[in-house]
């Protein structure tokens, strides 16, 4: 069992930074799952914590040593891979015990873990095949195998999941959780799969080009997120994204078109005059009877999901989602009063994108 | 895109099938001269079928070559080239393709000049070093004035001198020296995913243990395909065995059945004896025939090279 401690590393190709200072610590047991655009350093930071690639600035340790220095293999990592990476002329058997083989344990005992750790992943019946005959799904659970075989203190995936279909995916997607839950190895997974995120992270780590923009659990990341970014890329469907300027006076954001979306009255006050970006979750809004609403939009399209239907409106040049489980029979271009929880409206500043909350608007405010 | 239209099937096989006469013909008349006595052969005009002296001919030809000792010492150089080949070129690509260094790219381009200066090329400067193989050494000694110093000094006289003219050695190791397999083996090392090789380090195996427990088990196919072509090769080697070998216990076997082809001032106006050269020509080529139709199969997957 360890920790991660990863304290402001870098990393760099030639002059071009592709990391630029990330600080993360991982606890003892702890599933972490990065989740970020492709390009955004996510698989670096990873590999990096592997061993796979230098670090070119700051320190990382594992379980209190810095490993820095220390080769892949002696840093107590084992990895899964997104192409799985089985050696294609081994068994099944000789790709999971090819660890033990390396560091030179007897072959009844090799053969003997590699069959517990094959039952365990549902592979019993397969040990004699090679990883061509497989499929995908059994591919991965291999790849599982693999690394659990060696009794990581650090389990690192690198979107394993991403050439699985969408429902292995989810079954894979338990099946990880499971395991862990049984060997309560310290986890670090990246996906750029917000859904994967979500459901298999304790803490989740929201990365874009380079920095870490916000750490947090998936609830809390989901009801605060701390940026435009954090705000945008998690949730789906997508967050709509309306500017406007805070009026303390009407407790609200002034829109467009004398449109208003009531706020908290304390943030209001705190941040009278301030130009926003205000972010409302599809689900956070609803269709009401017109002249009950914030914001009149004219309707444009809907999409069925199952249990709700999003529907689509304009409003000025923008599209506002509005996820509703009720069925509303809408015309294309019918305007339509849409209304917005207080609770659920998300406030950033319209410079720097992040959020505006109650508590630190003394401190944003003072250089102004 | 593959066109199949009946015309074009038929230009096709006529293609082929001329293409297979032009090879196949010439294999033909060495058989048929190869089984009739000397006056039918000579005969105008000449006999098309084959006749009943091929086993008579064969006979002599092996008697009069020496073709025994011919074939063990031939056998030798051809398994000692394609095995010194064979690990040369794959320890290589493997320095080349998964280390990277400084010195990668001028390492590969020195090796790739090679190709364009085969053996005939530097026949001369070769036959020097193999007279003394210490040569290129003794030479930097010289040069740098370390052999004048040492003999100044303690009055030894350095002299490198290792003769590899009439060896084994001699024969194999400037045929062996070559890039074709380095290139053959680094093209299929380039295909090996990355993330293979991060699976090895990973499982903690080092660079020699992937080589071993991973790189060689995957190119089984391409060590076939290069062991076909360097066992032909070494087989078929004619120049540098003539030059380097006075010895003729060390005699390879194409130079041995040239001698068995007649020269008309030799034979001193005597009419050359044909069939027993075309005799001991079919002996001479059926191993690399038997090596190419067995290892065909291999050869061609490891050529085309495509994963399964």
């Amino acid at each position: 069992m360890a920790d991660i401690q990863v304290h402001q590393v870098r990393k760099s190709y030639g002059k071009t930074e592709v990391v630029h200072g990330v600080d993360l610590a991982v606890a003892t047991g702890e599933f972490i799952v990065i989740l970020g655009p492709s390009g955004c350093g996510k698989s670096t930071l990873l590999r990096m914590i592997a061993g796979l690639e230098s670090v070119t600035a700051g320190e990382i340790s594992i379980a209190g040593r810095v490993v820095n220095d220390l080769e892949p293999h002696e840093r107590g990592c084992a990895m899964v891979f997104q192409n799985y990476a089985l050696y294609p002329h081994m068994t099944v058997a000789e790709n999971i015990g090819y660890a033990l083989k390396v560091a030179g344990l007897p072959k009844a005992d090799r053969l003997a873990k590699v069959a517990s750790v094959a039952a365990s992943v549902g592979l019993t019946e397969f040990l004699d095949r090679r990883p061509g005959q497989l499929s995908g799904g059994q591919r991965q659970r291999v790849a599982m195998a693999r690394a659990i075989i060696r009794e990581p203190a650090v389990f690192l995936f690198d979107e394993p999941l991403s050439n699985l279909d969408a429902k292995l995916r989810v079954q894979m997607r338990h099946e990880i959780r499971r395991i862990h839950n049984q060997i309560k190895a310290t986890s670090v997974f990246v996906t750029h799969d917000q859904a994967e995120g979500m459901t298999l992270a304790d803490r989740l780590v929201v990365m874009n080009k380079g920095v870490i923009e916000q750490i947090g659990t998936p609830e809390d990341i989901y009801h605060h997120p701390a940026s435009v970014y954090v705000a945008g890329f998690i949730g789906s469907p997508a967050m709509n994204f309306l500017s406007g300027q805070i009026s303390a006076q009407h407790h609200a954001v002034i829109l467009a078109n004398d449109a208003r979306i009531d706020i908290p009255a304390a943030l209001a006050a705190q941040h009278d005059g301030a130009l926003t970006q205000i972010g409302l979750r599809p689900e956070a809004l609803t269709l009401v009877p017109a002249g009950q609403g914030q914001i009149t939009a004219t309707f444009d399209f809907a999409e069925e999901t199952g249990p709700a239907k999003l529907y689509h409106f304009r409003f000025e040049d923008l599209t506002i989602s509005v996820l509703s489980p009720e069925k509303h029979d809408l015309q294309h271009g019918q305007p339509m009063a849409i209304k917005a929880q207080p609770d659920a409206v998300h406030l950033f500043t319209a410079e720097t994108g992040k959020r505006l909350t109650a508590h630190d608007v003394a401190r944003e405010r003072v250089p102004a | 895109m593959i066109e199949r239209t009946p015309v074009l099937n038929i230009a096709t096989h006529v293609i082929l099938t001329m293409g297979l006469i032009f090879l196949l013909l010439p294999m033909y008349l060495v058989i048929v001269a190869a089984s009739h006595s000397l006056q039918d052969v000579v005969s105008v005009p000449p006999n098309l079928l084959p006749g009943d002296q091929l086993w008579i001919n064969l006979q002599a030809a092996w008697d009069k070559g020496h073709l025994g000792q011919r074939f063990v010492t031939t056998f030798i150089v051809a398994m000692g080239v394609m095995t010194g080949k064979i690990v040369l070129s794959c320890i290589t690509a493997f320095g080349l393709v998964f280390f990277d260094h400084r010195l990668k790219m001028p390492i590969f381009w020195a090796i790739f000049i090679t190709l364009m200066l085969p053996l005939e090329v530097r026949i001369v400067p070769t036959y020097a070093v193999a007279a003394n193989a210490f040569l290129p050494f003794q030479t930097l000694l010289d040069l740098s004035g370390l052999t004048w110093l040492v003999q100044a000094l303690s009055g030894i006289e350095i002299k490198l001198e290792w003769n590899l003219l009439n060896s084994y050695a001699g024969l194999i190791m400037p045929l062996v020296a070559t890039a074709t397999g380095t290139f053959l083996y680094r093209q299929f090392f380039l295909t090996i995913p990355e993330e293979l090789v991060e699976a090895a380090k990973m499982d903690g195996a080092g660079p020699l243990r992937f080589l071993w427990d991973v790189l060689i088990p995957l190119s089984r196919v391409n060590i076939a395909a290069l062991a076909t072509i360097m066992f032909v090769y070494a087989w078929n080697q004619y120049l540098w065995p003539l030059l380097v070998v006075t010895d003729q216990s060390y005699a390879m076997i194409a130079v041995e059945l040239s001698r068995l082809v007649p020269k008309f001032s030799a034979t001193g106006g005597e009419v050359p004896k044909w069939h027993i050269a075309m005799a001991g020509t079919l002996i001479v080529m059926l191993p690399p025939i038997v090596v190419v139709v067995f290892m065909q199969r291999w050869f061609v997957r490891g050529l085309i090279n495509t994963d399964k």
